[in-house]
């Protein structure tokens, strides 16, 4: 039992984090009135003239901004699909070899591309994807004419989706590991009595148990279908690209800081935001719902 | 343990250790090809002869970098953001996950400000807001800019609470009958006892630190105060949306100083690498601390 006299110990302790919060995430928020105003800098967002509507209107007129929608959901839904599979696959194909020294080494090299950064991936990946590199090399050592991998936007999609899942599925397998050892060895030696072969205890014990948490983890994962990964496309992507590589986030940069469009990029980065809170919201009941999944 | 011998699973168990091991390449090359690259000399590199092994070996790139001063400035900058950044999350996080921890019969207000902190966690005015609000609270061209700026790290603190919440109440309740009031239960309990999961959120704060490059790009006015990653970003990955047509980038992606620019890619992972077996306990247990177990 938690005495009275704790309460305004406990407030004490909250204040420095409240006071983060206030500043760094909530006021920004009260920034997104930019996006029903004229923003003038000279003014501030308070004083700066009310629009109303007038900066979505304009968005839904532009082109570009079905685009970058467009583009976003297809990029990051390749991504989801992606990071779920390869995860999965791998995480099965590790738990048959029964070698601990090896499966150790294996996890420890796979889970390190999730630690480097997007700039460090994206300088690699120009290196290694580029006209002189190595893969262009081995294509015309094939007799194929070398490919502008990052001036082509049919294949550029394919790369950001493709470095994505070899940066992260390592990573995203550890949380299948932990379902793996959580299930029971003597199912295993049962069946194994039984006759069952080595396939068939992977096809009628392992995957079944663990394909719980790869729906829980793409039911959560549908909450995040608008994000497309800003740091990996903002290193990786020119403006040979945009058509099919320009996402939300990326376009919001570009028309609000460089182009100092503040309202219509407010306006887009709002829409993105409330359309992503909702969706999360629905992928976190539905998880609450039907895998008592909580995060508090 | 369940032994196999026949013949078709031989073959499975060794057609599947031969994709692990081309797996587990692929996520080593690029590193050992960076590595190759900046170890050889110009020539070699610019005609594409450098595969896995270093071609004229030398270390040039390496001593071009120990003369540049701004490589070393924004090192600096990166050691002290993370430094900062590491110091402050841990403490501010530890001070608000133990009054988080308390049921709301507890400490009444605690369900409104967890709600508080998952709305933050979910929703942000965008990029815009949050630049123009940056300015306005002076975090321009200022390091403390970089250190807040990402705002208060929510899903941390929930990590952090929901590891006090399934402490033993008894340890609680015991330091409680020998006089020991909140303070010292937090430092005196709880700390000792949360270090698995205090050393989980230093090992995401500091790769955070160490790896966010944009928020300098945006609050930065000058190269010189930007941290490594952003640094390395202006130099060796190619330069932003200026109009460029298809020969333009092809053309900067032969031209750029390939083995000076790999060179400092691998020297801003190395402090990563050399650290990262040592991280590797910790973050696997954080990802599966991630949620409750209901």
């Amino acid at each position: 039992m938690i005495p009275k006299s704790f309460s305004k110990h406990f407030y004490m302790m909250l204040i420095p984090g409240l006071i983060w919060l206030a500043l760094f995430n909530l006021y920004p928020m009260y920034g997104v009135l930019t996006a029903f105003k004229e923003f003038n800098p000279g003014l501030g967002i308070w004083q700066s003239p009310w629009v109303g509507m007038e900066n979505f209107q304009y968005m839904f007129e532009l082109d570009d901004s079905r685009i970058v929608f467009r583009n976003t959901v297809v990029i990051a839904f390749a991504k989801m699909v992606g990071n779920l599979i390869v995860p999965f696959v791998f995480a099965l194909m590790l738990n048959e070899v029964k070698n601990r020294l090896l499966t150790r080494t294996v996890q420890t090299i796979v889970y390190l591309p999730h630690f480097l950064s997007w700039v460090i991936v994206a300088g690699m990946m120009l290196d290694i994807f580029s006209y002189s590199g190595p893969v262009n090399q081995v294509l015309s050592s094939l007799g194929l004419e070398p490919i502008m991998f990052f001036g082509n936007a049919h294949i550029f999609p394919a790369l950001v989706v493709g470095s994505d899942v070899w940066k992260e599925f390592g990573f995203n397998a550890i949380i299948f590991f932990s379902a793996l050892t959580a299930i029971n060895p003597e199912m295993y030696e049962a069946a194994a009595v039984d006759g069952a072969s080595q396939w068939k205890r992977l096809i009628k014990i392992t995957i079944p148990s663990i394909i719980p948490v790869a729906a829980l983890l793409a039911t959560l994962s549908l909450g995040s279908i608008l994000n497309a990964g800003f740091d990996q496309i903002f290193n990786m992507y020119n403006p040979s690209v945009y058509s099919t590589g320009d996402i939300v986030d990326t376009w919001v940069y570009r028309a609000g800081l460089i182009d100092f469009q503040y309202g219509l990029a407010t306006a887009v980065g709002l829409l993105k935001s409330v359309v992503g809170l909702v969706l999360i919201t629905i992928s976190y009941t539905l998880a609450y719902r039907f895998a008592n999944y909580r995060i508090f | 343990m369940v032994t196999e011998r026949s013949i078709t699973s031989r073959l499975f168990n060794g057609l599947n250790l031969v994709l692990l091991i081309v797996m587990m390449l692929l996520c080593l090359l690029p590193v050992w090809y960076t590595l190759s690259i900046s170890l050889s000399d110009k020539a070699s590199a610019a005609a594409g002869q450098v595969f896995l092994w270093p071609k004229g070996f030398t270390w040039g790139s390496y001593e071009t970098i120990m003369k540049d001063n701004q490589f070393f400035r924004s090192f600096w900058i990166s050691i002290q953001r993370v430094v900062y950044g590491a110091a402050i999350a841990f403490i501010v996080i530890l001070l608000m996950a133990y009054p988080l921890s308390k049921s709301s019969k507890e400490f009444k207000p605690r369900n409104i400000i967890m709600w508080l902190l998952v709305f933050a966690m979910l929703f942000n005015g965008g990029l815009v807001p949050w630049y123009l609000t940056m300015q306005s609270l002076g975090m321009i061209n200022n390091i403390w800019g970089l250190v807040l700026g990402g705002g208060l790290p929510v899903f941390n603190v929930i990590l952090v609470m929901n590891y006090l919440r399934n402490m033993p109440k008894e340890m609680e309740e015991s330091a409680m009958i020998d006089g020991a009031g909140p303070w010292r239960i937090l430092f005196s309990v709880c700390l000792p006892l949360s270090v698995p999961v205090l050393a989980t959120i230093m090992v995401f704060t500091i790769v955070y630190h160490w790896n966010e490059f944009f928020q300098a790009l945006v609050l930065m006015n000058k190269a010189e105060q930007y941290p490594l990653q952003s640094y390395i970003r202006q130099v060796a990955v190619v330069i932003d949306p200026t109009k460029m047509d298809e020969e333009t980038v092809k053309r900067m992606s032969d031209l750029s100083n390939q083995t000076l620019n790999s060179a400092k890619i691998f020297i801003s992972m190395l402090p990563l690498l050399v650290i990262y077996p040592f991280l590797q306990k910790y973050f696997v247990k954080g990802i599966t601390l991630g949620s409750v177990k209901g």
